[in-house]
């Protein structure tokens, strides 16, 4: 049994004990401990279930490479799935549940795929799913999700809060271990700004818990004096609970930075996500260990042999009460040692090398420990906890030589420097033969804008396999001068690859021995894949899922691969590796949503009077990132109801818009005509002052983009009106044009829309209210249509446009924004008994279309030119160019069989649903139906009593008075009549009073 | 003239520092040859300050003068005084190509307050903060909208944003001033 140690322990702190749950059970731990080494203690190795074949988990790893214990942890709305348990750190009132089993951890019905198993190879899915084809979306695909997936999802938004910041510095050091102490010491004392980031809570890394010695002084100490110096210098910047996610283009990189895990409802932040700019990034990340592949090495209770020596010497855990280690390097004796001096029984050290003699060896030996040399585990017994090992040659087939009873294996395969920082932005790898391993290589690093290296590596990263070459290498990755800390230790004798244990393993004992934990892939999944064509190590991935869990092969890759390539028949490095992609290991949602939730989850824009709409029944309509009114609700109407009185009232008395939104970019000097007539498809040059004209503007293809009002307010500057999503857009094409291609004219630009508050005044009252208001002249004489002036109107400054897009008497009345809501505010007192009612974007499209009004978006798709729309009248014959001019000319452009825009009017009066299409006879060359228009814009109209549409129709305007049948989206067939698009006073006579 | 209000009407929110709306703030956008002499007189007579840097600020009075882009300043002058500083300005630079024209009510303006004012903007802009002197300004993003940002008292910070987004940025400013979130 697993169990806790009386003494020792040096992350733990055993005055501070803390109680927590696992599956509703109480446990005990103490601070300082990892979930995992907490789950230990209690004797609960058993911590999940494979997500293939529902296999007993247990424990394997101490830290980010754990691929078993994952952990629903939380309740509600601090609920989280697929938390690693020996990431997670102990608290009081944890809550903690295991994942994927049913209907509990220790008898789950999902473990009979174990007798399928056979019948489950690599590629199961893809092979057995793939027939008949209706069947995945509707038989398969549902069945599949039912039982797959880890973790639960959660159901209620996340309690806490998260956020993002910026963060700059020379150098940053990821990863507190011994090699990144060094680094960033060497590169503080050069006077580089540092940041220093480890990902746990504990500086110091492996070298405390190996027993290494720096300076003469065992690590400990070594460490507190260093991070002693390093927390004296300005210039340095710490972080435990803070790991380097991710290394992006440019020295950006993601440093997570977990604050209140252990602290739920602290009121601070949960993560942070730090988005850094980092001259030079060191990676200091370390090595992870191998497991080695026998027959049933996903037992619970077999551990890498670096996890054991973590468990007993920094929380005083024993996993076992008796361990067999069994390795290929001479590295994992020193768990051996470890276990020795906390009192532990080592059954045996099986060591596949057929001599093992070195120094750590010895000192095993020398403790009375059984050194068995050539020899491998040929089976590993038990079900939910080892109990036995047969051991075997290793150069055999696994003929069993002898048993030794245990309820821990230690393994150890030899280790793999932490590569994957180094290679998420393009930093080469090469194959190391001595270590069998893939080290960075430093002559092909991530390169930066100039081409420099963006990383170096330092210490185990780099492949540094003693701790004195982990601090030379450190020592001169941080620019060190000088030498570097001086450190000793045992020589090591040369590890032997050991990729299938025993060599001669049979194809039973292979199917039995995994590679991936959590995906169940195994040895002879892999050959499997291999010997059906799969050649490509990403293929393979896919195909077999090796390495695609929660833990992204952090364990399962190299060895994975080493038996890919030896299936393949050909080296290592042939093979390479897969992808290496940020992040790290899984960072949370929220600090990726950062501060974006709730009323900041985005820019919200509002107009002065967005409050009294709000206040008075406002129905919101998103335009852009603007919120503007769709209608105002009187209590008890519909939408509908609201929308045909307000555009009944504008019509017969008079009606409020708020027209802020709209784009108004002032445009101005000696060039400015000259620029306005390149932009707009008519002339502006010659636009009067004090006058007014509407204006289309067409892209570099001709294609129509916005519309909107122009005024020449001075001899040289106009305003351009823009439709509201296009303010920003129109202001930066004009700036791009002025900027990078006529930047010899003299024309300066500023985008004025939300200086002013604008307020459209419709309707046959308009007039009446303004002159109640006094302070200006609108009479028909002073001020006609298309003309504007500028005074104080009711004691506002404010710009007058007597501009419509409505059909009626119509003023658009600009004053100072800081003004708007008062001035809104005068005109509804004010026009209370002229009957005014504020009006929103429905109706102001209704009154549009009733008018045949063309609308940016519903009549342009950008696919449209205005000769498509019967704008030829706005396109100057004059002008020598325009933009788009040239790209009209063009055949498919000019060509007469473009669709046209007509209006359309239903036989029955009815409503045309939005977005049809016309058929027309035949099929294209796809086979499709060949059609003939569509439906732009349809409306019920208030006025007209009955549906009203717009549509572009081919040779439309010559096919007045054709009747149009087409089907609906239910296949009931609408017949609608061909008829000009101006519906109501085609005269004009309303708006010219 | 009607009673002028800004976009929030001072609204404040106090966490590790102090956000609040400036109020109404007069604010001129100045397009011109910067390199000209007659610009440098022109904004002279109207602020008493200098033409700044690129990326800086001069500030003094009731006023200040913010680099905007190689041809563009920001000048600020107390509300009620803006139309008259335009006038003044059109007609200094009668005759030279520029466009001067008012933009108070087209922005709001926030200040951040506290000796850690910049960990609050830390969270929302990219900005070295670190690296910036006294004087400069830079012009960036703040969270998702555009914003420009300066040192403007021993322990106050300036931001201006468009007047449209004022809530969301208010609302930005506030969250990342949060009590227990200081970095």
């Amino acid at each position: 049994m697993s169990t806790r140690l009386t003494r020792g322990g040096r992350l733990i702190d055993r005055s501070a004990p803390v109680s927590f749950t696992f599956n509703g059970r109480k446990m005990q731990g103490f601070a300082g401990d990892t979930l995992a080494a907490s789950l230990l203690a209690n004797d609960q190795l058993l911590v999940g279930r494979s997500f293939k074949y529902h296999r007993p988990r247990g424990i394997v790893g101490s830290g980010a490479e754990e691929p078993n214990a994952l952990m629903g942890l939380g309740t509600g709305n601090r609920f989280e799935p697929n938390q690693r348990a020996t990431t997670t750190e102990t608290f009081d009132g944890l809550v903690a549940g295991s994942q994927n089993h049913w209907p509990s951890l220790e008898f789950d019905v999902g473990v009979v795929n174990n007798a399928l198993a056979r019948f489950l190879p690599a590629g199961f899915y893809y092979k057995t799913f793939i027939h008949p084809r209706a069947f995945w979306k509707h038989v398969y695909e549902p069945i599949i999700r039912q039982s797959a997936g880890l973790g639960k999802v959660p159901h209620e938004p996340d309690a806490d809060t998260y956020e993002q910041a910026y963060g700059f510095c020379d150098v940053l050091v990821a990863g507190g271990g011994v090699a990144g102490l060094t680094a960033a010491l060497a590169a503080a004392k050069a006077g580089k700004r540092v940041w220093l980031v480890e990902q746990t809570g504990a500086w110091g890394g492996r070298a405390p818990v190996d027993g290494c010695e720096i300076g003469g002084e065992p690590a400990q100490a070594w460490i507190d004096a260093t991070l002693a110096a390093l927390g004296g210098m300005e210039n340095v910047t710490l972080k435990t609970r803070a790991m380097v996610s991710g290394l992006y283009d440019h020295g950006y990189a993601l440093v997570y930075e977990r604050l209140a895990d252990t602290t739920p409802g602290d009121g601070r932040p949960r993560h942070r996500l730090w988005r850094m700019r980092a001259g030079q990034v060191i990676t200091a990340t370390g090595a992870i260990e191998r497991p080695l592949s026998f027959y049933g090495n996903d037992i619970p209770g077999v551990m890498l042999a670096s996890a054991v020596r973590d468990y007993v010497v920094n929380y005083a855990i024993s996993p076992g009460d008796r361990t067999v280690v069994v390795t290929n390097n001479d590295d994992a004796y020193r768990t051996a040692l470890a276990l020795f001096d906390a009192g532990l029984v080592v059954a045996a050290v099986i060591d596949a090398r057929p001599r093992a003699d070195g120094a750590l060896p010895e000192l095993v030996r020398e403790k009375g420990i059984r050194v068995l040399e050539g020899r491998a585990i040929a089976k590993t017994h038990g079900s939910k906890r080892v109990t036995r090992v047969s051991v075997c040659a290793q150069v055999g087939e696994g003929a069993v030589l002898e048993e030794i009873p245990c309820d821990c294996v230690a393994m150890s395969g030899g280790w793999s420097p932490v590569v994957h920082l180094w290679s998420h932005c393009g930093g080469k790898l090469t194959w190391d033969e001595a270590f069998a391993m893939f080290r960075p290589d430093p002559t092909r690093p991530p390169l930066g804008d100039k081409g420099q290296p963006l990383a170096v590596t330092a210490g185990s990263a780099s492949g540094a396999m003693t701790i004195r070459e982990v601090l030379e290498d450190a020592h001169a990755a941080g620019g060190g001068e000088g030498a570097a800390p001086a450190a000793s230790g045992p020589a090591e004798a040369p590890m032997m690859t050991a990729w299938v244990m025993p060599a001669g393993a049979p194809t039973k004992m292979r199917a039995k021995m995994w590679l991936d934990y959590q995906n169940d892939v195994k040895v002879s999944d892999v050959q499997l894949a291999a010997r059906e064509g799969y050649t490509s190590v990403e293929h393979t991935k896919r195909y077999t899922t090796l390495g695609m869990a929660t833990d992204q092969g952090k364990l399962s890759n190299i060895n994975g691969l080493a038996v890919l390539s030896d299936a393949l028949h050909q080296p290592i490095p042939a093979t390479g590796t897969t992808t290496f992609r940020p992040p790290y290991t899984p960072i949370s949602f929220g600090a990726i949503a950062g501060e974006a939730r709730g009323e900041i989850f985005q820019p919200l824009r509002k107009t002065p009077a967005d409050a009294w709409h709000d206040a008075n029944g406002a129905h919101w309509e998103p335009v852009g990132h603007w919120r503007r009114p769709f209608c105002y609700r009187k209590p008890g109407e519909t939408v509908h109801e609201a929308v045909n009185r307000e555009v009944t009232n504008t019509r017969e008395k008079l009606g409020l818009l708020d027209a802020s939104t709209l784009g108004k970019i002032l445009v101005k000097g000696p060039d400015a005509g000259k620029f306005l007539d390149m932009l707009y498809t008519n002339m502006m040059s010659n636009l009067g002052i004090g006058k007014c004209r509407y204006g289309l503007m067409c892209n570099e293809n001709g294609f129509l983009m916005d519309d909107g009002v122009v005024v020449r307010m001075s001899e040289d500057s106009w305003l351009c009106h823009t439709t509201t999503g296009g303010a920003d857009r129109i202001h930066a094409w004009m700036e791009d044009w002025l900027q990078c291609e006529w930047w010899d004219w003299k024309v300066y630009t500023a985008n004025l829309t939300e200086q002013f508050a604008q307020i459209a005044v419709v309707g046959p009252n308009a007039r009446k209210l303004l002159e109640k208001l006094g302070g200006m002249d609108v009479s028909k004489e002073t001020l006609p249509f298309m003309t504007w002036a500028a005074g104080t109107l009711g004691g506002f400054d404010a710009r007058i446009f007597r501009i419509s897009f409505s059909g009626e008497l119509s003023y658009e009345i600009a004053v100072p924004a800081s003004q708007g809501r008062a001035f809104w505010d005068r005109l509804m007192k004010e026009g209370a008994e002229l009957g005014v009612m504020p009006y929103g974007t429905e109706c102001l499209h209704v009154l549009r279309a009733e008018k045949g009004f063309i609308m940016i978006g519903d009549e342009s798709d950008g696919t449209i030119i205005p000769q498509d729309l019967g704008l030829s009248w706005a396109i100057s014959k004059k002008k020598e160019d325009y933009l788009g001019k040239r790209a009209q000319e063009r055949s498919h452009l000019a060509d007469p069989d473009r669709w046209q825009l007509v209006g359309l009017e239903t036989l029955d009066g009815s409503v045309i649903p939005d977005g049809l299409y016309f058929p027309a006879e035949g099929t294209n060359h796809y086979g499709q139906r060949n059609t003939q228009g569509r439906i732009t814009s349809t409306y019920y109209s208030p006025t007209l009593k009955k549906g009203i549409a717009m549509a572009l129709v081919k040779h439309g305007p010559k096919r007045m008075g054709e009747v149009l049948e087409f089907p609906d989206t239910e296949g009931k067939m609408i017949k609608a009549r061909i008829c000009d698009p101006v519906f109501f006073d085609k005269e004009g006579a309303k708006q010219n009073v | 003239m009607s009673e002028a209000v800004s976009a929030l009407a001072g609204k404040s929110s106090s966490g590790f520092v102090t956000v609040a709306e400036a109020g109404l703030q007069g604010m001129i956008t100045l397009r011109a040859d910067l390199s000209a002499p007659a610009t440098a007189e022109a904004v002279r007579a109207v602020t008493g300050l200098d033409l700044p840097a690129p990326r800086r600020v001069t500030s003094g009075g009731t006023g200040a003068v913010l680099w905007m882009s190689p041809d563009e300043l920001l000048i600020l002058v107390p509300h009620a005084e803006a139309p008259a500083a335009v006038a003044r300005l059109d007609e200094s630079l009668a005759g030279a190509h520029h466009l001067a024209v008012e933009v108070s009510d087209a922005r709001a303006l926030f200040t951040v307050t506290g000796a850690a004012a910049t960990d609050a903007l830390r969270k929302l802009a990219p900005v070295d903060f670190d690296a910036m002197d006294a004087d400069e300004v830079r012009r960036s993003r703040f969270a998702q909208v555009a914003a420009a940002t300066w040192k403007s008292g021993a322990d106050e910070w300036s931001v201006v944003c468009f007047r449209s987004v004022a809530a969301y940025v208010f609302g930005c400013l506030a969250n990342a001033a949060r009590s227990g979130s200081d970095l």
